[in-house]
């Protein structure tokens, strides 16, 4: 087949081909790695920062992230500090129908808000969004859900400064409308009920399972953010007694629940267990990081505000703004502010120009 | 390459294939499967596959592992709709759950765990059986049954798992879901509710045998390999009549760390350290949530780990984070 030539010199020069094969394929494949590991970077890379005496396994490990995007439009929308009213100036409520909750400011500052929102919320709809395309005369009105559900939203801002700043007002940030909304109609981040996940099962099997975004695309259950975020079941699972004295509760499916719950809750400020709770022994409040209080005062704060202010609009809305299995409410929980990020808006202050969302009633003005 | 520094085996045997022996002339009569010879098996181990011995025991193994493999794979594919690209997708997702707490030690509905009592209640018999299978095997052949009590003592964790502890704790649905991701968030779930299962002394000790058998099996393995060369794969006249294959692995691990085992000592270690490893840890689930119910608390008590007072976290430590 071949020429005798060929085969001739062949047979004088035997050749191991295995030896330079395997060498080649090595080094080749070792700089093939390299290259795209230089090319696209180590994909999981983390930072760490070192958080409790050396041998605790005490390290916050980090995804890093850049700058979040959204702080540089809010601070381009920003105007003017609030006006300093005037002793006897008129106030919105004289001026204004129908004015429930704003009344108490004065027409300046009421404005202010009011073009502000409308550039946090709908920047593109303008006030037609709330108010219609009926002229100013009809702005009073309570016809759009958009409104009546806006006003809510206001008192739930008010509520979520006063009652809950030990959570939201750590270094006197704050919230506003913008720190959920961050220019959308709808923020992101908000959950619906999906369960069941698994519909040919029920019960245990029926609630998790499958890639959800709450899960965090894992298969840990899918119903956490409902049984312990509104209807309040016990995230703590674990006996502080070292023996038995309640066998079996709670359940091992409790404690997949709360481990769920905790791993939505990394996902959603991008940080580890370790930046709330120790390495050791998760539940000990005497040996918790200072974040743990505050993250215990944001679970009772997601509660209030999903029991009192988000659950009881679900009449309010028209039928395309409720969840897509259960006709629910849309929601509210640790991402729906957090956004990734360990602080929202990465700590800009919220309220300190906006007096009027700081607590309900009438704003104080410094 | 040098002959005796390959990944392969370099020896192979093939020819007329060996049928075994058929001492009372009844024997046979189970052995089924025309024998063949393939190379490439043959750079593992034997060459020749076949004939393989079925009796009653393997076909009842068979029989009932196939139907609990296929309850469990039909659940997770009437999961997805009866869709395989969709099991394919999904399946590390997918898993047969236990009951639902409530039902306790009854019967629940086939889709509330029923088929996961089913599917259980399957696979338990073809364990059983195929451990008989093993034990009535090595009757057979005039052996020790030490593989069978190999296979006993991982049976054991098998059954602590579940059956024994359900039963302790009153509900089957303390059961290990069948499915691959959702059975290791079984075995976090369990070890965070009761309180850090490295606390727990037999779950350490199974650890230490875990290990400990891979690192024997890397030594014995790799002893023996080296003195392949002056005959030292030939265990069993190397056990009987020691030769410079053994002299040579002796001296080379007394004079590496003052003691070595000998050539037959190194397979009761093997053993030993294998069959520890389900043995303790079979032990440390069955205490756990039964006996015990925290067991970082069980271990501060017992002066086993050591109770940390000082400050924790970022502020205590750094400057914070955003």
């Amino acid at each position: 087949m071949f020429p005798k030539w060929f085969s001739e010199w062949n047979r004088k020069n035997p050749t191991d081909p295995f030896q330079p094969i395997f060498l080649m394929g090595g080094i080749g494949g070792a700089v093939f790695v390299a290259a795209m590991l230089v090319v696209w970077g180590w994909p999981y890379m983390t930072e760490s920062s070192q958080t409790g005496p050396r041998g605790t396994g005490m390290s916050v490990t980090k995804f890093p992230v850049d700058a979040d995007p959204t702080i540089a439009l809010y601070e381009e929308i920003y105007s003017d500090p609030p006006y300093i009213p005037e002793e006897g100036a008129a106030l919105a409520k004289d001026i204004y129908e129908n004015v429930q909750v704003l009344g108490d400011l004065t027409e300046d500052n009421f404005n202010r808000l009011m073009l502000a929102m409308t550039s946090w919320v709908a920047p593109d709809q303008g006030c037609a969004y709330c108010h219609g395309d009926g002229g100013l005369e009809t702005y009073g009105a309570d016809d759009l859900y958009t409104k009546v559900v806006a006003r809510r939203m206001i008192q739930m801002t008010q509520t979520i400064n006063d009652d809950w700043a030990g959570h939201v007002a750590v270094n006197g940030t704050g919230v506003n409308c913008y720190t959920c909304h961050r220019g959308e109609n709808v923020p992101s981040n908000i959950w619906f009920r999906v369960d069941p996940t698994v519909e040919t099962m029920a019960g245990w099997g029926a609630v998790q399972n499958r890639v959800t975004t709450v899960s965090g695309s894992t298969s840990l259950p899918s119903d956490m953010l409902q049984k312990l975020l509104v209807e309040e079941g016990n995230i703590k699972v674990h006996d502080l007694e070292p023996r038995v004295v309640n066998a079996g509760t709670p359940t091992w499916q409790d404690t997949e629940r709360t481990y769920s719950l905790m791993n939505y809750f990394s996902n959603s400020l991008n940080v580890n267990c370790n930046f709330c709770h120790n390495s050791r022994a998760f539940y000990d409040p005497a040996q918790v990081t200072p974040q743990w209080a505050t993250a215990l005062m944001g679970i009772d704060m997601v509660r209030d505000v999903n029991a009192n202010y988000l659950e009881p609009l679900r009449d309010t809305y028209p039928a395309n703004r409720l969840g897509p299995v259960h006709a629910d409410a849309p929601k509210a929980a640790c991402a729906t502010c957090h956004k990734g990020y360990s602080k929202p808006m990465q700590g800009t202050p919220m309220i300190t120009d906006w007096p009027e969302l700081a607590a309900p009633g009438a704003p104080v003005y410094e | 390459m040098p002959e005796y520094q390959n990944i392969f085996t370099q020896v192979q045997v093939q020819g007329v294939p060996e049928m075994g022996l058929d001492d009372n002339g009844r024997m046979t009569r189970e052995r089924v499967g025309k024998p063949f010879f393939s190379s490439l098996v043959g750079w593992m181990g034997n060459a020749q596959i076949g004939p393989i011995y079925l009796g009653w025991t393997g076909l009842i193994g068979l029989a009932t592992g196939t139907l609990a493999l296929n309850i469990i794979g039909l659940n997770m594919l009437a999961q997805v709709g009866w869709s395989i690209p969709e099991f394919l997708r999904q399946g590390f997702w997918l898993a047969l759950e236990p009951p639902s707490p409530e039902y306790g030690l009854q019967m629940p509905p086939l889709r509330d765990g029923g088929w996961y009592i089913i599917a259980s209640f399957f696979l338990l018999v073809s364990v059983i059986s195929w451990w008989l299978r093993a034990y009535l095997l090595a009757a057979e052949h005039k052996m020790g049954k030490h593989v069978a009590w190999a296979f006993a003592a991982a049976i054991w964790l098998f059954l602590v798992l579940g059956l024994f502890r359900p039963i302790l704790m009153g509900s089957w649905s303390e059961g290990v879901p069948y499915g691959i991701f959702p059975h290791l968030d079984w075995t976090t779930a369990f070890s965070i509710r009761y309180g850090n299962l490295y606390y727990n002394p037999f779950h350490a000790l199974s650890i230490v045998f875990l290990y400990g058998s891979a690192l024997l099996f890397a030594m014995h393995g790799a002893t023996i390999l080296a003195v392949t060369r002056f005959g030292g794969d030939r265990e069993l006249e190397q056990i009987a009549d020691r030769g410079t294959a053994s002299e040579r692995a002796a001296l080379f691990w007394r004079w590496t760390m003052g003691f070595n085992a000998t050539m037959e000592g190194i397979h009761r270690w093997a053993w030993w350290f294998a069959v520890l490893t389900p043995i303790t840890g079979g032990i440390g689930i069955l205490l756990t949530g039964t006996v015990v119910d925290n067991w970082y608390l069980w271990a501060v008590e017992h002066h086993f780990a050591p109770e940390y007072l000082g400050d924790y976290g970022y502020e205590a430590y750094s400057a914070g984070g955003n």
